[in-house]
């Protein structure tokens, strides 16, 4: 009997502001504990919060990328609990009427396009920090992150199985950073996922009993931990039992999840309307204002990449990857004078290697595009063959400087002068008549020999298509 | 509507107040009393009338006032840490909690 794995993600996006989202403490990562909050942060009587302009910005943006519902009058609320790292015994968040309603995220799973449909997305405001370790038997408390802004979105359950929940994340991390509400480090916490699951027998129409799962800090963690925790629900299920609603913690040391709390221990937050702040008004204007400030967005890059340049979708969409990428790639078109379908090749080559294999972003890549564009200029004029222009790369990327300097100093200037070209030609025809034999006898593996003989005799610098055109014309005599 | 003992001792128990046994029924006899209120109020027909999130929500020109995006407070730690009960290297401590 086939299962199918139903996903829905709940994500926590740090907005990328200066100060909180109600207080004008500083959101700058890494202070000493506690040095960045505030009187408002630490709740102290009597201190009343105040938006952050910017907070309700990045929200609209958002809401706007994903053609969204901005409600013009969204209700901030306190959702009560208890914690230490809480100083006011709630969060300051929104339930009822959340700044953005609806919407869709495209997604690419295997090529192939798929609209998964948002739920929402909401303003709301971070703890602070607990740490249980080292403080003989009392836990210490860090209020920095108190107050910082985030975005919570919430997805609904559209997703099918841990590849495509990985790609709707993958692909909402890249809208959030692509509009730049949000810096996208997940060491840094910000960008969080949980991710809800649930098992069903393919045809089914309703929805198994989901679980919570807690704790994804990144987007392997995230498609071991689904695929665990399915594996889990359907052997439960086979087995006669049933799936409890509950709350689970992934463990990526042991790659299992393990229940945290359940449908019974679940809070009760009491959400009520917070009387500290007035309803969120926003104008027509505010939000045109943002409308015509938002850049050209993922989906439509991607497409008119694939137009533009004549790239294949699988191409286009690795080149705009990230709005870093895309923009690499369309400086390395413009600057190179290459083909288009060169280029992305090399991006998705030769760079993303080096990149990958030093661990470096794009956008700090010890090769810029105008660096590569003098490269692939080269490949393009015919200076280089391809292999050759791999090993001026990995000099380029060692530091040893432009492909100009490279190629003059180590005398890696393709041979492309016919005549001399068929000059060696004919002194290697020369030297294995046997070859020559064998060719005329119908083998072709002594033709790639030949070729052979001539690279090596040029050490690699003849260009392989005249060689392999001139040896044809001289052994069909 | 009125409350049942059990579920008084709920409330009391996300609110993290201390009921103690003879108290109980009293803070029940109050809790009734506030919930007649509310009774009292749920009567009155409201058809037609927008709910509202706020005292100041009737008029449509009163909204939450935002503030420029900008860094306005200074490090206060010293001053703040001085009437907490316990502090180590910049951190408050409290009763180990975990979940």
């Amino acid at each position: 009997m086939a299962w199918e794995v139903v996903v829905g993600i709940e994500t926590h996006a740090q907005l990328l502001t200066r100060s909180k989202a109600f207080s004008g403490a500083s959101t700058a990562f890494g202070a000493a504990p506690n040095t960045q909050a505030c009187a408002v942060d630490i709740a102290l009587p009597g201190v009343l919060p105040v938006a952050n302009r910017a907070t309700v910005e990045h929200a609209i943006r958002f809401g706007l990328a994903i053609r969204a519902e901005i409600r013009r009058r969204s209700i901030y609320a306190r959702k009560n609990y208890f914690y230490p790292d809480l100083p006011k015994g709630y969060q300051i968040s929104q339930y009822e009427q959340p700044i953005v309603q609806g919407g869709e995220l495209k997604i690419i799973v295997e090529g192939r396009e798929k609209s998964i449909r948002l739920t929402r997305a909401h303003l709301e405001e971070d703890a602070g920090k607990s740490l249980h370790e080292d403080f003989h038997g009392l836990t210490g408390i860090d209020l920095n992150r108190a107050g910082t802004p985030l975005l919570e979105v919430v997805s609904e359950p559209d997703l099918r199985g841990a590849q495509e929940a990985v790609a709707y994340a993958r692909a909402l991390h890249a809208l959030v950073v692509w509009i730049g509400i949000c810096d996208g480090n997940m060491q840094e916490g910000s960008f969080r996922c949980d991710a809800n699951v649930s098992v069903r027998r393919a045809g089914d129409a309703n929805l198994g009993t989901r679980c919570e799962i807690k704790n994804l800090n990144s987007f392997r963690f995230m498609e071991r931990a689904i695929e665990y925790e399915a594996r889990r629900q359907i052997a439960l299920i086979e087995d006669g039992g049933r799936v409890e609603q509950e709350t689970r913690l992934y463990d990526p040391e042991r790659d299992e999840t393990r229940s945290m709390r359940t449908k019974e221990e679940a809070h009760d937050y009491r959400y009520f309307p917070d009387p500290d702040l007035l309803p969120l008004v926003v104008s027509e204007e505010d939000i045109e204002a943002i409308r015509r400030s938002l850049p050209e967005l993922p989906a439509a890059r991607r497409d008119r990449f694939a137009r533009e340049y004549g790239l294949t979708p699988h191409e286009a969409g690795f080149v705009a990857a990230s709005r870093a990428a895309a923009d690499y790639f369309e400086a390395l078109v413009k600057a190179s004078g290459a083909e288009a379908r060169l280029c992305a090749n090399w991006q998705m080559g030769e760079l993303a290697a080096a990149l990958n294999q030093d661990e470096i972003e794009i956008s700090k890549s010890k090769v810029p595009a105008k660096d590569l564009a003098g490269l692939l200029g080269r490949i393009a004029d015919g200076t280089l063959s391809g292999k050759l222009a791999k090993e001026v790369f990995d000099a380029m990327w060692a530091g040893e400087g432009a492909a100009d300097a490279i190629i003059e100093k180590r005398g890696l200037r393709q041979i492309s002068d016919a005549g001399a070209i068929e000059k060696l030609v004919e002194e290697v025809l020369a030297a294995n008549p046997k070859q020559v034999e064998d060719y005329r006898a119908g083998k072709e593996k002594a033709f790639n020999s030949l070729v052979g003989q001539v690279m090596k005799a040029t050490k690699g610098k003849a260009n392989p298509t005249q060689v392999t055109e001139i040896l044809r014309r001289k052994l069909a005599r | 509507m009125s409350l049942a003992a059990d579920q008084v001792r709920r409330l009391a128990r996300l609110a993290r107040i201390a009921i103690r046994p003879e108290e109980s029924e009293t803070v029940l006899a109050s809790l009734n009393r506030v919930l007649g209120l509310i009774d009292q109020m749920r009567a009155v027909d409201t058809s037609g009338v927008e709910p509202m999130a706020h005292a100041l929500d009737a008029k449509a020109s009163v909204a939450q006032r935002l503030r420029p995006d900008a860094v306005t407070e200074t490090d206060q730690r010293e001053l703040f840490q001085s009437v907490a009960p316990a502090v180590e290297r910049g951190l408050y401590l409290v009763p180990k909690v975990i979940e």
